[in-house]
């Protein structure tokens, strides 16, 4: 399958204080993004998750190491826009990353500015809110409506650039259940139907669950990389970098600890049940 | 003994005689005991930050009563800052509400303004510092160097400073990740602990309001839809999925069992628990 994104020992310095050693908040990232995936990347406060994300459309620049988006190095100014418009990024408070008074108008900033013709306009602008369920709010003003329906308004207003890619910088984090269900549901939606590819970025564990791949950050770097029911299954590591890991996993490694027979990859509360029914009614 | 906080069919109405008005809070009523560490949940518009602003009488009741120690706090409105020195209000996101110098004036602009001075006034603060994990040495610096896990300390340790008697805290976690969550809750713990005060703690997260309180109280639709233990309130874990409200992850394992025929009690929350009862589920079996 094709790649999207790729970085090559990518490296990025927050710049010091005088006199101080600059910070490297990565430290030698070299990854591949399949085109049309759905991935996770998953680390404490710190572990460069934020850094990567803000690498991928060059709102951050490699202070080592390369960025490609399709082929396009990051570092090229000349191709700044076109990397821009192929990942677009949604970030954690929907209050700053709104600027019309009129959602529709929200939604139509990016496509203006691009140059785009007023009824392409139109169109990609009821088509990125049909996307996110979110027609019926077009003539709404954005300050009224709830913390997920900004967040869905500021993600309409990235898919109305028809980017290749979209990243979900903590967009959850301020979010309650219902917000968050209704933001993950509509990206999942995105990435199934458009096909668009989707990184989000999060330190929620079970917002993992149904992605096709799972990377944790720690210190820097990439230290583990692979489906989720891979990846969750590690949890002693998990825990030593101070992540928590699913309360199905957790019990499950639990019941194995004293010789109960039961698979530790069960994500989901309905498998989990499942497999605990047959270990229980095979006894 | 009375309730340090008596609720009385309170109803807070925004918008009167507006085309826009609606009752945030509709005749709600419920006592806090003296020492209790209660949770408060419910989904965004449910009612909980109104209702959580009358409790330090940042709002005034449409109706009804708000009693702290059995007098009425709107008894005398010239002395409602006496009841916000002793009901103290952690906001969300306290860290964007720090604007002193120092972390150590910061802490100490409450107790200030509660006429504390010296030694008093000293003491106050540091001991409010060392309740949240601020060191001596981070006293000094300006509370815009820290990370964003230490600034959120540093505006909890203000309201400490002022010594309240019922502490309430609007999402305190939000937007920590895993370890900082569980760093700020084991402080919040340990200070209920070590002084007997009142807390209450409002969250999303019913795992957090779980782990933590006493007795939880639901809100929903400017009512309480109910309010009992945890192991009561998640008893009823069907009725609380129909209202839109999460449940902790391990209830709905243990609910999934039940339906799946183990005799399991659903109302259960913490992976200990629910490992209890399938290790004795499992001995139990072996025996028969």
């Amino acid at each position: 399958m094709a790649e999207i994104i790729r970085t090559e020992n990518l490296q990025y310095a927050y710049p010091a204080e005088e006199g101080e050693a600059p910070f490297y908040a990565l430290r030698g990232v070299d990854t591949a993004i399949e085109k049309g995936s759905f991935v996770v990347v998953l680390g404490h406060n710190g572990s460069g998750k934020s850094t990567f994300a803000k690498t991928l459309n060059a709102v951050l620049l490699p202070a080592g190491g390369k960025v490609y988006v399709e082929g396009m190095d990051t570092l090229d100014e000349n191709l700044l826009l076109a990397v821009r418009r192929t990942v677009g990024m949604v970030f954690q408070n929907p209050d700053n990353q709104i600027v019309a008074n009129v959602v529709e108008e929200d939604v139509a900033f990016a496509p203006e500015n691009l140059g785009v013709p007023p009824e392409e306009i139109r169109r990609r602008v009821d088509d990125a809110l049909a996307a996110v369920g979110m027609s019926e709010f077009v003539t709404h003003a954005p300050h009224l409506l709830s913390g997920g329906q900004k967040q869905r308004i500021a993600i309409a207003g990235v898919i109305a650039m028809e980017p290749e890619c979209i990243v979900l910088d903590e967009a959850t984090a301020m979010l309650d259940p219902v917000g968050r269900a209704e933001v993950l549901s509509t990206v999942h939606r995105l990435n199934r139907e458009k096909g668009i590819t989707v990184i989000l970025i999060t330190h929620h564990m079970n917002e993992a669950e149904d992605a096709d791949r799972v990377l944790v950050m720690d210190d820097g770097k990439v230290v583990m990389d692979g489906p989720p029911q891979a990846v969750f299954t590690r949890v002693e590591e998990l825990r030593s970098m101070g992540l928590t890991v699913p309360d199905t996993v957790d019990l499950m490694d639990r019941l194995r600890h004293h010789g109960v027979d039961v698979p530790l990859d069960t994500l989901h509360v309905e498998e989990c049940a499942d497999a605990i029914a047959a270990a229980f009614q095979r006894n | 003994m009375e309730p340090i906080l008596q609720i009385k069919h309170l109803t807070h109405t925004y918008g009167i005689g507006t085309p826009f008005q609606r009752s945030a809070v509709e005749d709600v009523s419920f006592d806090v005991r003296e020492g209790e560490f209660l949770g408060i949940i419910g989904h965004t518009g449910s009612g909980k930050s109104t209702l959580i602003q009358h409790l330090n009488g940042l709002l005034r009741p449409t109706s009804g009563q708000v009693l702290l120690a059995g007098k009425d706090i709107w008894a005398e409105p010239k002395k409602i800052r006496d009841v916000r020195f002793r009901v103290g209000l952690v906001f969300q996101y306290p860290e964007y509400q720090l604007f002193e110098e120092t972390v150590y004036k910061d802490i100490a602009f409450g107790p200030t303004n509660m006429g504390r001075t010296g030694a008093e006034l000293d003491r106050c603060v540091r001991e409010a510092a060392r309740l949240v994990g601020i060191r001596d040495d981070q006293l000094d610096k300006s509370p815009f160097e820290l990370s964003g896990g230490q600034k959120r300390r540093v505006a909890l340790a203000g309201v400490l400073a002022m010594e309240p008697d019922v502490l309430i805290l609007d999402e305190p976690t939000a937007g920590l990740d895993p370890a900082g969550r569980e760093n700020l809750m084991a402080n919040i713990r340990d200070y209920h602990r070590n002084k007997q005060k009142t807390i209450l703690l409002v969250s999303h997260s019913m795992d957090e309001i779980a782990r933590n309180a006493d007795r939880i109280l639901v809100l929903k639709g400017s009512h309480i839809l109910m309010s009992g233990a945890p192991g009561e309130v998640f008893a009823r874990g069907a009725e609380l999925l129909a209202a839109g409200l999460d449940v902790p992850q391990i209830t709905r394992i243990a609910m999934a069992l039940k339906a799946r025929g183990l005799p399991i009690d659903p109302a259960v929350y913490t992976v200990e628990a629910l490992e209890r009862q399938l290790l004795a589920l499992r001995k139990g079996g072996a025996a028969c």
